[in-house]
């Protein structure tokens, strides 16, 4: 046991003596959510846009009112006739132009069916399709506000031909896939740079000839990282919940469990990386690849698992950020507990179990 | 018992064969010197005693202990130490040894009188980074790490490599100190200096050992006359000499070049000042280990 204490605080010293390392470990999560959560986001707000009100009605005026009260659009300039709209698209700054027509509030009231036409900047795809969304939940609203105020069935038609899925805000969506990838990077990146640089510095030929067993020296080298990973997790979830707002629906003690579980899964990942590899090089370079890469493309961190066509789709179930992910938003957002994120949870644990084998089974007593 | 044996021990990583049916033994106390260039097989050979690579072919015994079957008892009774500097550069001295101390299930302290020559030296550095060592400093300190557990068999891998002449007669002196308290030691290096303070050496080219016994026997067993020449230009001297017909070998001797030859010495004086050389000069002198094996080294070459 007293080996084992001196090894944890031997990698200890290592971690905190090496600037770079720490940098890596505290920095990067501050740096991944503060940039994902503000940055990197697919939500936008004061968009400008212009209005063509050919009508100038009360419904009209209330319509344009309700549109620019909101956050997500600014009004820039009010236009006169249909022939200012081009213009206003090539002076660059207007990104959408909402057109009614005249007669509104008659149409509206009398054949209970009245246009709008929105049009928008659609040279960024994505930008256009999020404003219209966003122009068509309004007027959706608006019309709702209206006919329940006068007990009519009427509707406002909008002429708009793109549909999106209504998101949830980014945050909630990125606060689990950043952790997943953090603690993905942290656990098993960092452990499998740790193990293959003894290697490398021939420190592992060393401790190879010495009483300590295999297990000892893999338990030690990891288990300062299993704390420090936590360590992480918590910063992560305190950032999501102080700054985004993140809720937290479900048991704070069964998140911590699975955060533990995803960690020792990372950790073993990371352990089997070092054990197939020789090289700090290469371990960084096979988790890059093999782990950042599926973690985020794979996961349903970025795009949707439903989308993706079978084979990806099989694939995304090896993946153990889909897993942790499935499991972060079940607790935070939907509030589940134990029994609704069993199998989840049980997945995990199978994968830990497996690659910990496996890794222990090739962990070389010698130099290979 | 023998402390070391090694029988028939050959190794070969693809085509490029590291040792070739190798075999020797280190009596107990015995300073053991494995003499060769660099990529002779002498770090495959202490990997290979050190339980840390298997042979393909043959046997050896570490304190009588198969080193295939029982590598876990002689990893807890071994010394090592690897040719490439192997501690932790970023922990200090102290930590250093005292790490591979608790690894060792022991402390310091309780073996504080097998390293006190040695860690005295550095020990005015105990706080300093490993990595920001002297070369000499850092032998030393691996000495001390692979001592610290008071092991009964000493494997060294090039330990003055890279090491200042000063550091490397001291560590020699320790080795010695060493041996008087009956460690085994087996030792390399590429010096053949140092071979002369072995108690017996082996001669290693190419993965095969050319010849084992004390220096002084292996030396008297060279009859070849050599001669010392010197002149102003050594290293045009060098390849003028070695072009020269009848010389067998010419390699650099501190300010001599040692050549053995088939030729009248005095008349190769005279075609070297026709040729322009200038404060030429020779005289008869002692063979060295270094003249041993530059001739074994051509003897093994025509064989092959």
């Amino acid at each position: 046991m007293k080996q084992f204490f001196e090894f944890v605080k031997k990698e200890c010293f290592h971690i905190f003596r090496d600037r770079r390392t720490l940098m890596i470990l505290f920095g990067m999560p501050v740096v991944l959510i503060v940039l994902f959560g503000f940055a990197i986001t697919n939500e936008i707000r004061h968009a400008r846009i212009a209005v063509l009100d050919q009508s100038q009605d009360v419904l009209s005026h209330g319509l344009v009112r309700k549109i620019t009260a909101s956050t997500y659009f600014d009004l820039a300039e009010n236009l006169r006739s249909e022939k200012d709209i081009m213009p206003a698209f090539k002076k660059g700054d207007v990104r959408m132009v909402i057109v009614i027509p005249g007669g509104f509030q008659r149409n509206f009231i009398r054949e209970r069916k009245a246009a709008v036409q929105l049009l928008t900047d659609a040279s960024d795809p994505n930008t256009a399709t999020t404003l219209i969304n966003y122009a068509n939940a309004i007027l959706m609203q608006y019309q709702q506000e209206e006919t329940g105020m006068k007990h009519l069935p009427l509707t406002i038609q909008p002429e708009v031909r793109m549909v999106y899925n209504p998101t949830l805000k980014s945050v909630f969506l990125f606060v689990p896939g950043v952790m997943t990838l953090i603690l993905m990077l942290v656990c098993a990146m960092m452990t499998s740079i740790t193990i293959t640089r003894e290697k490398e510095l021939g420190t592992m030929e060393i401790l190879l000839v010495s009483p300590l067993r295999p297990l000892m020296i893999i338990a030690g080298k990891v288990v300062p990282y299993i704390l420090l990973s936590f360590v992480i997790a918590i910063i992560i979830l305190a950032l999501g919940a102080g700054i985004f707002g993140m809720p937290l629906k479900g048991s704070l003690a069964l998140l911590l469990l699975a955060c533990a579980l995803f960690c020792l899964t990372a950790l073993s990942l990371g352990i089997l990386i070092s054990s197939v590899t020789n090289s700090q090089q290469t371990a960084m370079m096979m988790s890059m690849m093999g782990l950042l890469l599926p973690t985020i493309l794979l996961s349903g961190f970025v795009f949707p698992i439903e989308s993706m066509p079978l084979p990806l789709r099989v694939l995304s179930n090896i993946i153990p950020a889909k897993w942790f992910i499935i499991i972060l938003k079940d607790i935070m957002l939907k509030g589940s507990g134990l029994r609704q994120i069993a199998l989840p949870m049980g997945v995990l644990s199978g994968m830990t179990l497996f690659f910990l084998v496996v890794s222990l089974r090739k962990f070389n007593i010698r130099l290979s | 018992m023998q402390p070391i044996v090694v029988q028939h021990i050959s190794k070969s990583y693809g085509k490029v064969s590291a040792l070739r049916d190798v075999s020797f033994t280190v009596g107990p106390g015995e300073l053991f010197g494995l003499i060769g260039p660099d990529g002779a097989g002498k770090s495959t050979l202490f990997r290979i005693l050190a339980t840390l690579v298997l042979a393909d072919k043959g046997q050896a015994f570490v304190n009588g202990k198969d080193v295939v079957k029982d590598y876990r008892a002689i990893r807890r009774e071994v010394g090592y130490m690897p040719g490439r500097f192997s501690l932790y550069q970023d922990l200090t001295v102290e930590e250093n040894l005292r790490f591979f101390a608790t690894i060792f299930n022991t402390t310091v302290n309780a073996n504080y009188d097998m390293i006190r020559d040695i860690y005295e030296q550095i020990a005015p550095f105990k706080d300093r980074p490993a990595g920001k060592l002297s070369g000499g400093m850092k032998q030393k300190l691996a000495l001390s790490c692979a001592l610290v557990h008071r092991p009964s068999v000493l494997f060294l891998d090039e330990p003055t490599t890279g090491v200042d002449p000063v550091s490397r007669k001291e560590f020699w002196e320790m080795l010695q100190r060493l041996r008087q308290r009956g460690i085994p030691i087996l030792v390399s290096t590429p010096y053949m200096d140092e071979a002369t303070l072995c108690d017996r050496v082996a001669l290693i080219q190419n993965g095969a050992l050319m010849r084992i016994d004390t220096p002084t026997a292996i030396v008297e067993q060279f009859s070849t006359k050599v001669w010392a020449f010197r002149a102003s230009d050594t290293w045009r001297l060098i390849r003028d000499l070695r072009a020269y017909p009848g010389v067998e070998s010419c390699f650099a001797f501190g300010e001599f070049l040692h050549v053995v030859m088939n030729a009248d010495p005095e008349k190769v004086k005279q075609d070297l000042i026709t040729e322009g050389h200038t404060g030429v000069a020779y005289q008869p002198a002692n063979a060295g280990i270094e003249d041993v094996f530059m001739a074994l080294m051509r003897a093994q070459t025509e064989i092959s």
